[in-house]
Order: structure tokens, then sequence, then C-alpha cells
């Protein structure tokens, strides 16, 4: 038996799709001061550990990602092996 | 006239529904609970508003995946009427029964308030008792109704008629004001190709009295019914 391993999934919004958090916190950052950050855009990661006995993992992950994890229409994500 | 209003664990509109259908229309109606696989003979199902599932991860994308719903897409799939209201809107663009997303909205508020809407297109099966450009008066309850889809994608929703309501002034004007959550071309209801299956963020089940400040709502389920009763004539014959 095999050690479990974990992958990162980081999901994105695509560019052009409004991000109303990741404006509100921008402004935020300049009224306190940091008017160098021009853009923040916000996103979530989700930590997997997977069974180490896990066969066509990359494979599953992508499946999860697509049909789960992420909505296509508005999303993009990536994957980390850790 | 036989209606299903399917309840997930944190559904809290599907009472409101339940009473439209069975207290102002007088028709049958079953609640559908969200583990069962049987729609019990509906003509219609309604997919209510609520926060299925706490909306954990995105507004409706848990839900997709209860077990009613995979009688609900064949049922789709087979031209089955299925009407989704606010979070069941969010799950039919989840299940990707409709087209787009939706997102956030663009103030970042829950907007609760009575807006007004434009028929757009009252042609379909869930708008044909309204006039065409008729305003009408519906509220609203949501944090993710903001209508988004790909560049291109919305050219032609609009060009196959999908639009079937319109965000709009008291007059009928579509202004950048009277859109309550930034969705793109002031969309808050619209249809699938086919026509069959439909979703607006507008809760039509709380505007059916005049206690509640409306009865505008009620056309889309007289839409329905007239729709049904034709087919059923249909069928006789």
């Amino acid at each position: 038996m095999s050690d479990s391993q974990k992958a990162v999934v980081y999901v994105r919004l695509k560019d052009g799709v409004l991000d109303p958090q990741g404006v509100t916190i921008q402004k935020a950052l300049e009224q306190m001061g940091y008017d160098e950050i021009e853009k923040v855009r916000t996103g979530r990661f989700f930590e997997l550990q997977i069974n180490g006995n896990a066969s066509n993992i990359e494979k599953k992950i992508n499946e999860i990602c697509t049909k789960l994890l992420a909505n296509p229409v508005i999303e993009n994500f990536t994957v980390e092996k850790a | 006239m036989k209606v299903g209003v399917v309840t997930f664990p944190g559904s809290n509109c599907d009472y409101d529904a339940y009473a439209a259908v069975r207290n102002i229309l007088n028709e049958e109606v079953n609640f559908l609970w969200h583990k069962s696989d049987d729609l019990m003979g509906s003509d219609l199902v309604i997919l209510p508003g609520g926060f299925s599932y706490g909306d954990y991860l995105r507004a409706g994308a848990i839900a997709k995946f209860s077990p009613i719903m995979k009688e609900v897409i064949q049922f789709a799939k087979d031209g089955g009427l299925v009407a989704g209201i606010c979070n069941g809107f969010q799950i039919l663009a989840e299940a990707s029964l409709l087209p787009g997303a939706l997102i956030r909205n663009d103030h970042l508020r829950f907007s609760c308030k009575f807006v007004y809407l434009r028929v757009e297109n009252n042609k379909t099966a869930f708008s044909s008792c309204y006039g065409e450009g008729q305003i009408i008066k519906i509220p609203i309850a949501h944090s993710e109704g903001n209508f988004y889809h790909f560049d291109g994608e919305v050219e032609k929703l609009e060009s196959n008629n999908q639009v079937v309501f319109r965000y709009c002034d008291e007059d009928g004007n579509v202004t950048e004001a009277a859109n309550p959550n930034g969705s793109l071309n002031n969309i808050a209801g619209l249809c699938n190709e086919q026509g069959n299956v439909f979703g607006m963020m507008p809760h039509p089940e709380r505007a059916v009295e005049d206690i509640l400040g409306s009865t505008d709502g009620l056309g889309l389920f007289e839409s329905v019914r007239s729709v049904i009763s034709k087919m059923t004539t249909a069928d006789a014959n």
C-alpha cells in the first residue's frame, strides 16, 4: 500500500467575468493607501487527499473539476500535485 | 394540470409554489423529495427558490447531483416542462439545462424588493398569457442573480428569442438603473432553445394574490396550464 497523496485545485474566475469581491477588496486597499494595487481577482482552492492506491487520478481530478469544483461557463481551474 | 415541486435540503420557497398552485390555481400539486426518483406524473416540474445545500461551492452546484435531478434532466430531454425560480434557475444553469451562469450581484448585496419586468417573448409555454411588451411587477430576493454568459452566446440567446423577461423600469424602459443585479442585457428570465425549460430570478409564486402586493405572477402558471390543457385535449383527440 502506498502513501496517500495530495492535490491542490485552484479555481479562478475567467478573465472578463466580473469579480465584485475583487473590486471591493481593491477599493479597500486604495483607501488604506495601497494605491499601487490596481486590480484584485479572488478565487478559491481545494485540497484533495487521495488514496494512495488510486489509479488514473489525473483524469479523475479533471473530471471532478469540470463536473463540480468549477463551473466552466465562468471559471478556469489548475491542479497542482503536492 | 399536475405540478411537482422539488424540495431540496435548503429549499424555502417550495411551500410558496405549492400554495400558489393548490390554493390559487386549484390544481393538483405534489412535493417531490430530492432523494426520490419519481416525478409522480407531473406535467410541470418546478425547482423552487431557497438555498439548496446551503449554497455551498456555488448556488445550485450541489443540487444538480440530487437523485431527483436525474429524472428531471431526463424529463426535460423528453420535452417535459421544467421551471426554475431563483435558486431553481441557478440549479438549471448549473445542470446545463439552461445556458449561462448566475453570478454574484454586481453590488454584492442580497436584494429583496419588487422589480418590473418586460415580457419580451410571449410565445413560450411559460408566458403565453401575458401580452408582448407587458410590464409586470414581481419580487426578487437573491444575492446571485447576475446573469452571465460568454461573448457571442448572449447574442445567440437574443436572436433565438430565448429571453422571456427583462428587468425594466415602471414604464418599461430597459435601463441600467432598473437592473437590480448587473445581469447582461437586463435578462431576468429565459428558456432553452426548445422552449420547454425555463428559469427566472424573480418570484412569480410570491405575486399571486392582492394581499402579496401583486398578482402579476399568476400569468406564468396560467400560461403553463393553458399549454397543458391544450396538450391533453390534443391527446384525447
